[in-house]
């Protein structure tokens, strides 16, 4: 994915007198759609959705109902989340490990000032997001104070994250999971809007309309604002970004601000919904965010990306999730399966991206 | 030395520096250096490498400050506390590397860092439109017809990015521009290009300072030429009391260039190295030797 950093020359505008007539037509709208860097996701998403659906062992052909779509919402909507999130920040130019844990942390921590502390939940919520904001912006300051990449840094917050979630929950209840009392005050309306289900025979999860309003308002953001012009600007080159006046490390530190809060919502969501947390919750799941945005079309070198296609490659993860337990696959294929989409994804982009560049003349 | 020429127009020139030096610690990067750029005329900075030709340039656009010497524009004496102050009094500078995102559209590239918003609170947000109808204005009035202003500026040629990154600082106000070594990475046509923008510039009234190594692209749009030389003013004069030959030898120092020519002829074995050696001494004296 690393290969579009030095696009194809091409010699679209030209000097006046070139002869107008090979422009009167504008950008074909297929051209216009191969630029688009949502549509290898796209494309993946039907061919992984025919897949399952075909090998789908169940009876009713559960995968292709809409209780199999409720099964494959709800696993996406959690990476899908995390992966919007990501994305921007990735587009920004950086990556963050620590997203994983941090939902774990989240959860912990609203556990914890809910059951040991007898916080209200909403209050609880406030907290946990303050909270999750001030571990962004620590982030975001290391990463620009030491110049070193974001990834050692949030390999680091990692870490240090994990053992703390561990610890801290052995130490307080002497077991490796925080329970979230349901008799709390505000824990009613805390879970039906964000661990509740919608849609009654079905009950989608509303993490699902969480998802889907968080790419929706991020497709705005970095499409339609002054702030999403930043964000493309400093992962594609934060020195010509700075040259022009962007505040480079306000957008990046905002950027890791979105992650670590995205993060908090979704081990708040987990957290009301079975109402407690394990301390190992989100581990490794920070590699899923990222599959899910580089299938959607993000560069690993940032200045390139979509929120819309990362939800299409947080889909694509849900399908093979669900779509190989309904296969009656030994569930262990699932990674192998991730890794190859992953690899696919990646080459099907940058051939994408190259033919994009070059076909517009 | 001198002032430069006589003043073809009257009133204070845009810009002007008279007897300027920067030391860093004990060493003079710059000394009793003196230039004007008027309205409507393109003066060249020409140097060799280490001549001084950057530290110039950075005191004009107010990432350094001068230690002697006056800095005046239009007439009023400035100290800049940096380049954004540079920029409000209109002094643009076109960077070697353009300051562009090449993956980015170019009309996000053109508005970047003073993105056109339309709506208040959180509805505030890109006037895409009037962006790109701007863009494309301004990319007019430079003679390129953008077909898709949604193209990535990495899709474009090294002058055509050229011109995105002057139009873009002359829209913003830009009364003084300064073009630092903007051919340098650039092949023949290519370079022939950006001459062109430069010469639409001076005749769009701005004052332009074009920063080069290379007197052959220096003469045919300069109107005055400042010499720097090891951090000193060599010469300046106005095109009329020059020409590329003598540029081209003042440049590369005739002297040296003579010098190198005759170890160049001891070491030549082959005819290629001969060939070489005489054209040096050819730039060195207009004579074959």
């Amino acid at each position: 994915m690393s290969v579009a950093s030095t696009p194809v020359p091409a010699q679209a505008p030209r000097a006046k007198g070139a002869g107008t007539d090979e422009r009167v037509g504008g950008v074909r709208l297929v051209v216009r759609l191969l630029q688009r860097p949502e549509l290898g996701a796209l494309l993946g998403a039907v061919a992984v959705y025919i897949l399952f659906a075909s090998v789908d062992s169940t009876p009713g052909h559960r995968f292709s109902s809409i209780a199999g779509m409720q099964n494959w919402t709800d696993a996406a909507s959690s990476y899908g989340i995390m992966a919007v999130a990501v994305a921007m920040l990735m587009i920004g130019g950086e990556f963050d490990l620590s997203a994983g844990v941090m939902t774990g942390t989240s959860g912990l921590l609203l556990g914890m000032l809910i059951t040991r502390y007898q916080l209200n939940v909403w209050l609880g919520i406030v907290i946990v997001l303050a909270f999750a904001a001030a571990i962004g912006v620590m982030n975001g300051l290391l990463v620009i104070r030491t110049k070193l990449p974001s990834f050692i840094i949030t390999l680091a917050t990692f870490f240090v994250l994990r053992g703390m979630n561990v610890g801290v929950t052995l130490l307080l209840t002497n077991t490796v999971r925080f329970d979230v009392s349901d008799n709390a005050p505000g824990f009613d309306s805390a879970q039906t809007i964000l661990g509740g289900t919608f849609l009654a025979p079905y009950n989608f999860q509303d993490a699902v309309l969480w998802w889907i309003a968080l790419t929706v308002v991020a497709t705005w953001i970095l499409n339609r604002t002054t702030f999403g012009n930043w964000i493309y600007a400093v992962g594609g080159d934060s020195n010509a970004a700075r040259a022009v006046g962007v505040p480079v490390a306000r957008t990046k530190v905002l950027l890791f601000m979105g992650t670590a809060m995205s993060a908090a919502l979704v081990g708040i969501m987990v957290a009301l919904r079975y109402k407690g947390i394990q301390s190992g919750q989100g581990v490794g799941q920070e590699f899923f965010y990222i599959i899910a945005a580089v299938v959607g079309g993000c560069l690993l070198t940032g200045g390139y990306g979509s929120a819309i296609g990362a939800s299409i490659g947080a889909l694509i993860i849900g399908f093979a999730q669900i779509g190989i337990i309904f296969a009656n696959w030994d569930p262990n294929w699932y990674y192998t399966f991730l890794g190859v989409i992953l690899f696919l994804a990646v080459g099907v982009n940058t051939l994408v991206r190259r033919r994009a560049a070059s076909a517009r003349r | 030395m001198s002032q430069g020429t006589a003043a073809s127009t009257g009133g204070p020139p845009l810009l002007e520096v008279r007897t300027v030096s920067k030391y860093f610690g004990n060493v003079i990067a710059l000394h009793d250096v003196s230039m004007q750029v008027r309205a409507g005329e393109v003066t060249c900075v020409l140097g060799d490498n280490g001549a001084g030709k950057s530290t110039l340039i950075k005191i004009l656009s107010g990432v350094h400050s001068y230690d002697e010497g006056e800095f005046l524009v239009e007439g009023r004496k400035v100290h800049f506390g940096g380049p954004r102050d540079a920029r409000a009094a209109g002094i643009s500078v076109v960077f070697q590397d353009l300051a562009t995102v090449p993956l980015m559209s170019i009309w996000r590239n053109f508005f970047l860092g003073s993105e056109p918003t339309s709506g208040y609170g959180p509805t505030r947000h890109l006037n895409v439109r009037f962006a790109k109808k701007v863009m494309r204005e301004e990319l007019r009035k430079m003679g390129i017809d953008v077909r898709d202003p949604d193209q990535p500026v990495g899709t474009l040629s090294g002058g055509e990015r050229q011109a995105v990154a002057i139009a873009r600082a002359v829209y913003f106000g830009a009364k003084v521009l300064i073009l630092d070594e903007p051919t340098s990475a650039l092949g023949v046509r290519q370079s022939g290009i950006v001459l062109k923008y430069v010469i639409q510039a001076r005749e769009r009234g701005l004052g332009v300072i074009f920063i080069t190594h290379n007197p052959h692209h220096a003469y045919p749009v300069g109107d005055r030429f400042v010499l720097l030389n090891r951090g000193r003013l060599m010469g300046s004069f106005a095109k009329s009391e020059t020409s590329l030959a003598e540029l081209t030898q003042m440049m590369a120092g005739g002297e040296e260039l003579e010098r190198l020519s005759k170890e160049l002829e001891k070491m030549a074995t082959e005819p290629e190295l001969e060939q070489v050696a005489r054209e040096l001494a050819e730039e060195a004296g207009g004579k074959p030797a």
